[in-house]
């Protein structure tokens, strides 16, 4: 009758066997100490029991070396743990350099997933296996939370900024997509299933129809909404060339430097007048209720697309190249 | 061989009663038997009567939505109720139980009865405002009744940003208000404890010969004095921003969502130590009571009461770990989360070491104390892995963590409240309850506490998210287990109304001192006289000062 | 007989000692310590808005300089010296009730409520002048500027919030100090026992001290380099 109860999940990616070891050195250091006090506490309570309500008990008051002895040695334990946790959650938050990126929002109550290549998803996530992905993601409303428990990863999705989760799926199969930040009415039913690939097979489901990637997308999007008459390539317009920007550093009018990556975009876009760009007058507009976060995306995505020649002959796309052009 | 048994001192256990005839004394409850003797009373006694009917009544309340939680959650389909009313049910499950129970129960019950006896005292600092302290609470309460019944609330108890300004159509505002007011009546309670602690100790009484229950409630005063403020300007910006539309938490204008959950967190992780500290202290003196000597290591429990105070209000962002806060802010949350941590674990070793060579008697308060024991434990060592940032991050927002708040809020704090309540309950009410049935219903609840929340530790770590109204097949067997063991828990704490209840109609007269305890509460009648004592008690010697009594275990 | 009882010397159960107190040093001690517990408990309600303050103008440091820059900084210092004054009057009203002058004590008393009313007019004129100009959030107003940057209606919420909260604080104690005039005009209080006085005092000056700290977090902002005054 047991046999069908799932008493541990899956390792679906390859930190899941790290979580899991640490977890289970936790449940050996509780079961210890919990076995211990209970037995030494069942113990005490037979072996000194009395049914004689005038007896005392003896006169002991107390002992510095044991008081110091059961704070420093369970505090030592928990030194360990921590360590060890910390190691573990280093590994979670920092994704390695190059990640297969993909682009998610959550709106109550659907997750859309966002493929570079412009396929979309609902609800669903094919991603290839043995490749590190990135998912970033925002809300379009309220607090969600994007969870992988297969994969042992999870963060919130926070309206207003941007938030990552990484993993390497280590076996084909299919897995739990569930929303863990209470969000109303639907909040169980935001729940979907993330499905990984053997590689070949990925790039096969990922040609399917599509129209264009995000970044052509974002091309499209940086012309109808006139980004292009100020952005100019050559950086004579009234606002910054945006080409080689991405993942170079900007010299702001406050004196302070921000690293151009998509939440300073993201930024640059909706609240403009947030953060100016030195040398540059406070003209932009905002685009808060006139592109949404999906757009955003893609604007991103045609942003990030802007290299050079010469950058993109150096090989690599992304943050390594834009700094060895010297920005 | 016994050795000859002495009594002690004559005045610390007066002879024991003709327990059969009711002695004609004047009492705190018989003096005055009008309404207003009791709505306008200023003694504490009442007082916390008056508080008790209040809380009892919302965990009746929240134990009703728990039961519809339990009831829905026996089948993976949304069966029973619709996804809008189970919201509800578990929103206002935390809401009676986080602020109308368990953050007064111990205190404004226990704490208001027991504090001024323990001190040798006649009444607290402020007598009148305990009483407005009262009216508070239940003007608050009713606020908070009236959101329920006129559509409930669907934000969950910790009402986060942006849901609960925006999005949510339920009487977001209301609840606020009543979470708001009440929480005066928090704030007012610790600082008339704090002042009749500081100032009002029996000649003789010096901090150090205090009874640890005296240590925890002062250590309580201090949090709900410093945190209770926070929860208050938090719910009143959200009732702002929801109510005017001033912007605060919304991000369209800049706002910051998370910002909610630093002001909320702020004061509500120090409010658990508010709903734990307490009860460790009825601990305290049950196991001191029922071991017959002094708790082992005094001083060190008693300081470990102030260093949780003082540490709780360190480590509230270790809710928020995937919040989007930084990886440094998480590391700093994580260690200082593990050093609070200790103290409790020293106490448990305390409690423990006191049993080592005493004269346990095992009557149904030390019962309840050791099922304390037990529940803590687990309660308290499942915070290690959501301490643990590596393993929160698949932990949060899981049944793991409901399962481990639920050890330690009910496992912990429930227990201790009933361990204090067994023990004092005799000197409220001058009446001795059925030690049997006592028992009976600790073990009761003991085992459908555990049948109910132990598989929710597996639900967890499989992923399960908290306030799911519908969830995956595969989980299933682990909900009706933790289904079926609220029955038995719901079980328990039925049996327990009932022979406590029982006790008053017809249980035998109780003496000044049943138990046989030190203690100043034990000098004077059961129930007490309208002021206390007598005459004005005088301390000169340690507290749980058994060995005084010349007689040792043969 | 250890635990027997000490007969305890009753004050000569002064009118004013409240009966389960056994002096009234003890009753005047437990009084000043709860109103000083009391006024922590409020240094902790500001102090969440505080912060949300705090983290707002480091995320949004121009938005603030431009919402401070709509303030009247002539009308904030003058209030700010009216409160100050204020609190000048009540420590004489403390000092008056101490030394059992009474009628200087209902005066004094008096002064300040005048001083704490006109703080309240001004901020009245203040807030006017703020719905004009549509620096109103939320839809109370009638609708923020909209030509001003989206933050700078996040600093006038808290403008809001903060001054809103304090001046409700001002309107309590100047209850407070109606029921401590008329209590010194019926000559409750001697030299023997003044406390409300006293513990009004406490209260009276925690609310001076809050505006103090508004002052130039809410109306400095970057005024040097603003166009201001």
């Amino acid at each position: 009758m047991f046999s069908g109860i799932p008493l541990f999940p899956e390792q679906g990616s390859t930190i899941a066997a790290d979580v899991d070891a640490l977890y289970l050195f936790i449940v050996a250091v509780t079961a210890f100490f919990g076995i211990l006090v209970t037995v030494v506490v069942l113990y005490f309570g037979v072996k000194y029991r009395t049914n004689d309500p005038m007896a005392v008990g003896e006169r002991i008051h107390g002992s510095i070396p044991l008081e110091l002895a059961w704070s420093i040695i369970p505090f030592l334990i928990t030194i360990v743990i921590f360590i060890w946790s910390a190691d573990i959650f280093f590994h979670i938050q920092r994704p390695p350099d190059q990640t297969l990126e993909i682009y998610a929002t959550g709106k109550q109550w659907m997750w859309k997933f966002q493929h570079l290549n412009g396929q979309a998803e609902i609800n669903e996530l094919h991603v290839p296996m043995g490749r590190p992905v990135r998912i970033t993601f925002t809300s379009e409303d309220v607090l969600h939370s994007l969870s992988l428990p297969a994969f042992r990863v999870k963060a919130d999705a926070i309206p207003g900024r941007y938030s990552s989760l990484w993993f390497e799926a280590t076996g084909v199969g299919e897995y739990h997509l569930f929303c863990a930040e209470y969000c109303g009415t639907k909040h169980s039913g935001m729940v979907g299933r993330i499905v990984v690939m053997e590689p070949t097979a990925y790039q096969e489901w990922l040609s399917g129809t599509i129209e264009g990637t995000m970044a052509d997308r974002g091309a499209r999007l940086f012309s109808d909404l006139a980004c292009n008459t100020c952005h100019l390539e050559d950086g004579r317009g009234r606002g910054p060339s945006l080409v080689d920007r991405f993942g170079a550093t900007e010299m702001m009018a406050d004196g302070g430097a921000r690293v151009v990556d998509e939440a300073y975009l993201r930024e640059s876009i909706l609240t403009p007048q947030a953060r100016l760009v030195a040398g540059y007058q406070p003209l932009m507009p905002t685009f808060q209720g006139i592109v949404s976060e999906e757009s955003v995306m893609a604007l991103i995505e045609y942003v990030k697309s802007l290299e050079t020649a010469a950058v993109a002959a150096a090989g690599e796309t992304g943050h390594e190249a834009a700094e060895a052009a010297g920005h | 061989m016994r050795e000859a048994l002495r009594q002690g001192p004559a005045e610390r256990d007066k002879p024991v009663m003709d327990s059969t005839i009711a002695s004609p004394q004047v009492t705190y409850l018989n003096h005055e038997h009008t309404l207003a003797s009791w709505l306008l009373t200023k003694d504490h006694k009442r007082i916390g009567l008056l508080y008790m009917g209040v809380v009892t009544f919302a965990f009746f309340l929240g134990g009703i939505f728990a039961t519809l939680i339990r009831m829905e959650l026996a089948t993976p389909a949304g069966d029973l109720v619709s996804a809008d009313t189970y919201n509800k049910m578990f929103t206002m499950h935390g809401v009676a139980m986080v602020f109308f129970v368990l953050i007064p129960a111990v205190p404004a019950i226990l704490g208001n009865f027991i504090l001024p006896l323990m001190l040798g005292a006649k009444d607290v600092a402020f007598p009148k405002l305990n009483l407005l302290s009262w009216y508070i609470f239940v003007i608050g309460f009713l606020f908070t009744v009236y959101a329920m019944v006129t559509g409930g609330v669907d934000t969950g108890w910790t009402f986060y940003t942006p849901y609960s300004s925006q999005a949510s159509n339920t009487n977001v505002m209301a609840t606020g208000l009543g979470v708001f007011i009440t929480g005066f009546a928090s704030i007012l309670t610790g600082l008339n404890f704090m002042v009749t602690i500081h100032r009002m100790r029996a000649p003789g009484l010096t901090w150090f010969r205090l009874p640890l229950f005296v240590w925890a409630v002062y250590a309580t005063s201090l949090v709900q004095i410093l945190g209770t403020p926070v929860i208050a300007i938090t719910v009143l910006a959200l009732a702002i921003e929801r109510f005017l539309g001033f912007p605060i938490f919304d991000p369209a204008n800049g706002g910051d969502p998370v910002l909610f959950q630093h002001m909320f967190w702020f004061y509500s992780h120090p409010a658990v130590y508010i709903m734990i500290l307490p009860p460790m202290g009825a601990i305290s003196e049950v196991i001191a009571a029922f071991s017959r000597k002094s708790i082992f290591g005094y001083s060190f429990v008693a300081f470990s009461s102030l260093a949780i105070a003082v540490f709780g209000f360190l480590v509230w962002a270790h809710h928020m770990f995937i919040s989007g806060i930084s990886v440094y802010a998480a590391l700093v949350f994580s260690f200082l989360t593990y050093a609070v941590a200790i103290p409790s674990a020293v106490k448990t070793f305390n409690w423990a070491a006191t049993m080592y060579k005493g004269a346990i008697w095992l009557k149904a308060p030390m019962i309840w104390a050791i099922a304390f024991l037990g529940l803590f434990l687990v309660g308290g060592l499942t915070g290690l892995f959501t301490a643990s940032l590596g393993v929160d991050v698949h932990l949060h927002d899981t049944y793991f963590v409901v399962a481990h708040f639920h050890f330690i809020m009910v496992g912990g704090a429930i227990m201790g409240y009933f361990a204090g309540l067994h023990y004092w309950w005799p000197k409220i009410t001058g009446r001795m309850y059925s030690d049997i049935w006592a028992k009976v219903a600790a073990v009761i609840v003991f085992v459908g506490f555990n049948l109910t929340f132990g598989p929710q530790f597996i639900l967890g770590y499989l992923g399960m998210p908290r306030r799911y109204h519908v969830y995956p097949e595969e989980f299933q067997v682990l909900n009706v287990l933790s289904s079926a063991g609220a029955s038995i828990l719901a079980l328990g704490y039925i049996l327990i109304a009932i022979y406590l209840v029982a006790s008053i109609i017809r249980g035998e007269a109780a003496g000044n001192n049943p138990w046989h305890a030190t203690g100043l509460e034990w000098t004077t009648q059961s129930p007490p006289l309208p002021h206390n004592f007598a005459e004005q008690p005088v301390v000169t010697e340690e507290a749980y000062a058994y060995e005084k009594r010349e007689v040792t275990v043969g | 007989m250890a635990d027997g009882a000490v007969a305890h010397a009753h004050d000569h159960h002064h009118a004013d000692l409240q009966h389960h107190f056994d002096t009234l040093e003890q009753q005047h001690e437990a009084a000043t310590l709860g109103m000083w517990l009391f006024l922590v408990t409020e240094v902790l309600f500001f102090g969440g808005l505080f912060l949300a303050y705090m983290l707002y103008r480091v995320w949004y440091p121009e938005a603030w300089a431009a919402g401070s820059l709509e303030l009247d900084i002539t009308l904030g210092t003058i209030n700010t010296a009216v409160l100050i004054g204020s609190s000048l009057t009540m420590a004489l009203a403390v000092r008056a009730a101490q030394t059992g002058m009474q009628k200087a004590t209902i005066n004094w008393v008096l002064a300040t409520m005048v001083l704490g009313l006109t703080f309240l007019v001004i901020k009245y004129f203040e807030y006017a002048e703020k719905v004009e100009h549509a620096h109103v959030p939320g839809w109370l107003g009638g609708g923020f500027d909209p030509s001003l940057p989206r933050p700078v209606e996040l600093y006038f919420s808290l403008y809001f919030v903060m001054t809103g909260l304090h001046a409700t604080h001002m309107v309590i104690g100047f209850g407070i100090l109606s029921v401590i005039a008329w209590m010194a005009y019926k000559g409750r209080f001697t030299r023997e026992w003044n406390t409300p006085v006293e513990i009004s005092g406490l209260y009276w000056h925690f609310v001076d001290i809050v505006w103090i700290f508004l002052f130039p977090l809410l109306y400095l902002v970057d005024r040097a380099h603003g166009a201001g005054m």
